[in-house]
């Protein structure tokens, strides 16, 4: 094989694998920028992967059935969490953490029960914009990726208009920044925050989807692989913004998209090397986000702290 | 002219404790109406009920002489009273448009922002501010940050304006300014109600004044015709003894600070070149605007943080700059910081362990294996005496459940326990009313005419003008000018912002 076909191939596929990371980045921002630190990201996508092969295997619909379902799953159980941090106000480390091992433990066990694991789903098909798609390269790169790929495009739009140019997205915001205002200005902390996390988790559950549904097109335990974590270590590199998000999950998606494609090559690398370069890359990024100075972040001031009324009334 | 907000009978009562006893307030449109009181006297309290977040147990509110009744912030909003807390409640990172609207929202955001800006240019215009609201919050002085919360009020068509301790943040100049403004205000038909402890605001820009005491309003008076000494009997109770203080003698220099420099960890530089000298017997005042190396100075003396360069040189001791904490203790060096409670006391633990620990190497508690808890107990309870630290039901109890000038006044009574040479006093009255403060001032004095050298840094004027014998202006981390008692008030100002 040529290096321009490997690298066509390798660059038509990146895509696929940064979507994953691009929603579940997506929809930690909607929730941390309401203030609320989110670490379930794992665990949510896990519960997204499931409930979308299992609604493809239980009832043979359109993908785009599954996909709903998956969003809808992870709105569910990221209700769960929303009950720990925000009216119980749990430390939100730890009922992140909780949440994660929940999904495992009970992704895996449905998972097995249902006797899900290894079976082939039919996928999504790649959505060609003729005539666009008949350019070379470029055409094969930009115009003949499956629905979900361009989607997310438009979420990505969408989110970022509701964050910046939406009094629901002014809200959220100040909430995040100081509850303490917020409160003072009318805003129910307690019902933005929900709000926040069920609807970014409905973004974290179609990331988890669409990796089952689509891209592996199988359930497997445990699938999702600590993309997860990696989404959250993203969220901290595009300093809560959405379109540096894109762009991180861009570029995890080039080196995990390099993996198999390495090997196809016939390029001799030890595969546990290989598999480890997406983790190896979240470290070199945190190390750079640390080294580099803090202006112009835009962690959210109130983020990881429960809101408490200092009012006596 | 007809009343505004009238309040009749308020009871409230927080835990069991009466925060307000029965207290009525009449405020009317076209006049600044303050609201004066010691810290603890319900003022905030009262007002607060006022702004719908606080329901009274008992006691009526009407305005514009209907009774009404609050629900909530929301309802006193939308019967246009508007209420600026002493902590802004601005979220940082927005605009100026954002935050007004974040407080009166409209229904879309875009036409929002375009709606909330002309108001605000309006509001702006008329008062004379000078806020652009498309900046951020987070690039704004606290007196800019303070204009906005009052545009954001009278955005959202408040009619009565409360402004709670509105000066206290602010620079001589600034709170000027600020009152001036809020007085044309109140001329343009707004009833305005000033809630402050600084008597000289109320004589220079009141046109009523409520005093309250202990959760009840004790009378209303015209400030123009009542003299400060009436208003602070009024306040108090009673006449406050000044400090005796003989004339300074000009004794030996005690502590030299020289050339102290200080970079903090985000690179920037607090301390440049500090230096001065006290003698002693002689109380050595810093002014400043908060912020121009006040608190670093204060850190480096009592050796909270190490300066990178420069020397603190003690009589008799040397440079103890980078000395430790039990070599400045040895050297009899007491320090009075500016947040008690994290700093200068262990709020879980007993008074009696409080006030022991400076003396625990002495020896006189006991040595290594064993401690005399029942010497502990008994010199606290001395200690709690001479120093009249009131709310103390046994020196047994933890000490967070002091309030602030009780747990100052134990701070004082531990750091005071060993005939201090060098007392570093960081705001040592902030928070606390006029009596616990002039209980602090006589300490203060006392340890003075004992001979110790004393450093009083504090960004309140009038304690540094009333106690000082020398005053050092601080700006950019460097003492700017130098100003002989008695020190000339407007010099002292200039020479703040002048370089600030």
């Amino acid at each position: 094989m040529n290096l321009g076909d490997f690298l066509i191939n390798w660059i038509a596929n990146a895509p696929v694998t940064a979507v994953p990371y691009a929603l579940a980045a997506l929809g930690l921002i909607v929730a941390e920028r309401s203030g609320v630190l989110n670490l379930t990201a794992e665990g949510l996508m896990l519960i997204g992967a499931l409930a979308g092969a299992g609604t493809s295997l239980l009832f043979v619909g359109h993908p785009a059935v599954a996909l709903l379902a998956a969003m809808a799953a992870a709105s569910v159980v990221s209700l769960l969490f929303a009950v720990l941090v925000v009216v119980l106000r749990i430390n939100q480390v730890i009922a992140g953490l909780s949440v994660v091992f929940f999904c495992q433990g009970l992704t895996g066990l449905i998972g097995t029960l249902a006797k899900w694991q290894n079976k082939q789903l039919s996928g999504l098909a790649p959505l060609k914009i003729w005539p666009l798609s008949e350019i070379p390269i470029i055409g094969r790169i930009f115009f003949m990726q499956d629905p979900v790929v361009y989607l997310t495009i438009l979420i990505f739009i969408a989110v970022n208009f509701l964050l910046f140019k939406t009094m629901l997205g002014l809200r959220i915001r100040a909430v995040g920044e100081n509850p303490g205002a917020a409160d003072a200005a009318g805003v129910s902390i307690t019902l933005h925050r929900i709000l926040a996390i069920v609807a970014g988790s409905s973004l974290i559950g179609l990331a988890g989807g669409y990796i089952s549904v689509v891209s592996v097109k199988l359930w497997v335990t445990g699938m999702t692989g600590g993309r997860g974590w990696i989404a959250v270590a993203l969220v901290v590199f595009a300093r809560w913004a959405p379109w540096p998000a894109l762009a991180g999950a861009l570029l995890f998606g080039c080196i995990e998209a390099l993996i198999p494609h390495v090997a196809a090559a016939g390029i001799q690398v030890p595969q546990y090397l290989m598999l480890m370069t997406p983790y190896l890359a979240t470290i070199a990024v945190m190390i750079w986000v640390g080294a580099k100075d803090s202006r112009g972040s835009q962690e959210p001031g109130a983020l990881g702290q429960p809101h408490v009324r200092e009012e006596r009334r | 002219m007809a009343s505004a907000l009238k309040l009749v009978g308020i009871r409230k009562s927080f835990d069991g404790a009466l925060a307000l006893d029965g207290a009525s307030f009449e405020s009317r449109a076209g006049e600044v109406h303050a609201l004066l009181g010691e810290n603890g006297a319900g003022k905030s309290s009262l007002m607060n009920v006022a702004a719908g977040l606080y329901a009274p147990d008992a006691g009526s509110i009407s305005i514009d002489g209907v009774p009404i009744a609050l629900s909530g912030p929301a309802a006193a909003r939308q019967h246009g009273i508007g209420m600026v807390h002493q902590h802004f409640k601005l979220v940082k990172p927005f605009t100026v448009a954002e935050n007004v609207l974040l407080a009166n929202p409209r229904p879309h955001f875009a036409s929002g922002i375009r709606n909330i800006r002309a108001a605000i240019e309006k509001q702006v215009g008329e008062l004379k501010f000078s806020i652009d609201p498309d900046r951020r919050i987070e690039t704004m002085t606290v007196a800019e940050q303070q204009q906005v919360e009052i545009v954001k009020v009278l955005v959202g068509g408040a009619k009565i304006l409360i402004l709670d301790e509105p000066t206290a943040v602010l620079t001589d100049a600034e709170a000027v300014g600020l009152l001036e403004i809020v007085q044309r205000l109140a001329r343009s038909g707004t009833a305005v109600v000033l809630v402050t402890h600084k008597l000289q605001d109320v004589k220079r820009f009141a046109d009523a004044v409520t005093i309250m005491r202990g959760g009840k309003t004790v009378a209303t008076l015209d400030p123009r015709k009542s003299s400060a000494e009436e208003l602070t009997e009024l306040t108090v109770g009673q006449t406050l003894p000044l400090p005796v203080r003989t004339p300074h003698q000009g004794g030996p220099t005690k502590l030299n600070v020289g050339a102290l420099c200080y970079t903090r960890g985000d690179g920037r530089t607090m301390l440049n070149n500090t230096s001065f000298h006290i003698r002693a017997g002689e109380i050595y005042g810093i002014a400043g605007v908060s912020g121009n190396g006040q608190a670093e100075l204060a850190e480096a003396l009592i050796g909270a943080i190490e300066p990178s360069s420069g020397e603190i040189w003690l009589d008799g001791t040397g440079d103890i700059s980078r000395a430790s904490q039990a070599k400045r203790r040895e050297a009899a060096i007491a320090a009075i910081p500016a947040d008690r409670y994290t700093y200068a006391l262990a709020g879980s633990l007993p008074i009696s362990d409080n006030l022991a620990v400076a003396q625990i190497r002495s020896g006189r508690y006991g040595g290594l294996i064993k401690l005399d808890r029942a010497a502990m107990r008994r010199d606290a309870a001395t200690a709690v005496k001479d120093y009249d630290v009131q709310g103390v039901r046994s020196v047994g109890q933890k000490a967070s459940l002091l309030s602030g000038g009780n747990a100052q006044k134990l701070v004082i009574a531990r750091e005071f326990s060993r005939q201090p040479q060098v007392v570093v006093a960081h705001s040592p009255s902030r928070g606390l009313d006029a009596r616990a403060c002039a209980a602090v001032h006589q300490r203060l004095i006392a340890a003075r005419e004992r001979g110790a050298a004393i450093v009083l840094i504090s960004e309140d004027l009038d304690e540094v003008l009333s106690l000082s014998d020398r005053i050092g202006v601080m700006s950019r981390g460097a003492i700017v000018g130098e100003f002989e008692r008695p020190a000339d008030r407007q010099a002292i100002g200039r020479a703040m912002v002048d370089h600030g």
